[in-house]
């Protein structure tokens, strides 16, 4: 244990991000992830990296790729419109199989939406976060602890299987503090950046990096191998985090912020004799589908809660094959449910097992 | 044990400020602690609210809904959270600026005129501190001294101007009799 510092969850990853090498940042303002870019533009120059803001979420996000194309760890951030405009730019960074660190801090959509906390880009970080056949890593903390300790697992896993990966944050964990703890965790071994193209010296073959195959069989062939690399991450890479579920008659199912409330619900209703527990996906992608599947054989309901209108429901019940009636709680548009409301719709479940 | 406390008021109170210190404290004597401020145009004017959980275990929710203590700087604060406050919970309330007064006979009151004292002792701006000053009297929830060590703490050596000021306003506020 280190020493703990108390710190937004922004500054935190910021600070992570620092700490785990990153040496280029390139952003563009927008509520509510500014303190990001705040942070790495007083902090980068101190440890001889660059802070960069760019012109636009567009011009922000190529130069992620680019930096990422010479080998150096790099990050940008935005919050969910600003990742809208990123999504051309992400899809042909992973058509170039580049690994950098997105950070998307939510709030509400469509559109401009608003400025208070969201998980409405649920299916844009996992399904479609630009075009062709792809996924990122997604990462969803659910603490200011872990907006630092995930940050790092972000740029590992990037590196390691040469893909981008996201952290799908809010904007009540961007804007909130806790005590966090950096104490720097085993770094596992990272393959060296052969591909990468930073200059040769004549001492070897040039480098290319590039997303555009005029062959489909050439262009199939890059995705298959993409595809061999996504299946070791969803054998490597899974993580969750499971509470009371053993004996639970009913199995919530919330990342981020929500599982927090949700947390605080389940342990009111177990004071009121209800059989209730929690999975966290801890990645959002690959999704922890083998805890899900072992829930089914045992728990009775599943109740999903996100800040969104039910986005993650679908994810469930593929994992647990349908197995087990699924229902849903939540609430948008910035909008954050409180315990209580999460405990009632527990109650009102429990009551229909009842009978 | 858990305490829950939020703090409500204008943008410019220093209601952030004065909810960061309590979690600073709370981190320092290895207690759980989250800190949830409003942002955006309310750190302009607006109403401004934060909540501050304190624990000895893993803090669920970071959102106060019932408060265990309410502090409330202006009169929309009052109106809005006072009927939230659990029974047996704790109202401090800025009576320079909230003339309006709790008819719950549930809770606690303690009604100082924070913004007032601020100014008769030419600490404007230090309503906020005041009003900690009495929250620390009020629940016991942290030692004083430790408190005031880890506020001037925060200090930078370009503000020391402020050490004294600071030391001031948590005095006349804890030694206000309400």
């Amino acid at each position: 244990m280190g020493q703990k510092v108390l710190m937004k969850g922004n500054e935190a990853i910021a600070e992570a991000a620092i700490k785990n090498g990153c040496l280029h940042f390139f952003g563009y303002p927008i509520t509510p992830q500014t303190e990001i870019s705040e942070y790495m533009a007083k902090r980068m120059p101190k440890v001889g990296g660059l802070c960069l803001q760019a012109e636009s979420e567009v011009a922000a996000i190529n130069m992620v790729m680019g930096a990422a194309a010479s080998g150096t760890r790099v990050m940008t951030s935005s919050s969910s419109p600003g990742i809208s405009l990123k999504s051309e730019g992400i899809s042909y960074i992973v058509g170039c199989d580049l690994p950098c660190v997105i950070v998307n801090v939510q709030r509400g959509g469509p559109g401009l939406g608003g400025i208070q906390p969201s998980q409405a880009d649920y299916y844009q970080a996992t399904k479609a976060n630009g075009h062709g056949d792809l996924h990122l890593f997604v990462v969803a903390p659910a603490s200011v602890q872990e907006m630092a300790s995930l940050t790092g697992l972000a740029f590992d896993v990037a590196d390691k299987y040469r893909t981008p990966a996201m952290i799908l944050a809010d904007g009540a964990l961007g804007q909130m503090m806790e005590p966090v703890d950096f104490a720097v965790e085993e770094k596992t071994d990272l393959p060296e950046k052969t591909w990468a193209a930073n200059g040769h010296g004549g001492k070897r073959n040039k480098n290319i990096i590039n997303s555009l195959f005029m062959d489909p069989n050439d262009l199939e062939n890059s995705i298959k191998a993409r595809f061999a690399r996504y299946a070791e991450i969803e054998a490597n890479e899974t993580r969750w985090e499971e509470l009371m579920v053993d004996d639970a008659d009913i199995v919530i199912v919330a990342y981020g912020i929500t599982s927090r409330i949700c947390k605080t619900a389940i342990n009111a209703a177990r004071a009121k004799g209800i059989k209730v527990g929690l999975i966290r996906p801890i990645t959002l992608w690959p999704f922890p589908k083998a805890p899900l599947a072992k829930a089914a054989e045992t728990a009775k309901h599943f109740l999903v809660c996100e800040l969104n209108m039910g986005q993650m429901v679908d994810d469930v019940k593929v994992a647990i094959d349908c197995a087990r009636p699924v229902s849903f709680y939540g609430r948008t548009g910035g909008v954050m449910p409180s315990a209580e409301e999460v405990l009632a719709e527990i109650e009102k479940i429990a009551g229909g097992l009842a009978k | 044990m858990t305490t829950k406390i939020l703090l409500a008021g204008f943008g410019g109170q220093g209601i952030l400020f004065a909810g960061k210190q309590l979690a600073k404290t709370a981190m320092y004597s290895d207690l759980q602690v989250s800190w949830l401020p409003s942002y955006g145009p309310e750190m302009r004017g607006g109403a401004a609210n934060c909540s501050v959980i304190i624990s000895e275990e893993e803090i669920g929710s970071p959102i106060v809904t019932a408060p265990d203590v309410l502090i409330a700087l202006n009169l929309p604060s009052f109106d809005k959270f006072e009927p939230a406050i659990v029974p047996g919970g704790l109202l401090i309330a800025d009576s320079t600026l909230i003339a309006k007064e709790s008819t719950r006979t549930d809770i606690r009151i303690c009604r100082i005129p924070a913004t007032g004292l601020a100014s008769e002792n030419g600490l404007d701006g230090f309503a906020n501190v005041i009003i900690l000053g009495q929250l620390l009297k009020q629940t016991g929830i942290f030692e004083y001294q430790k408190f005031l060590d880890l506020m001037i703490g925060g200090i930078p050596a370009a503000k020391a101007a402020l050490i004294e000021k600071n030391k001031r306003a948590l005095e006349i506020g804890y030694n206000y009799e309400a």
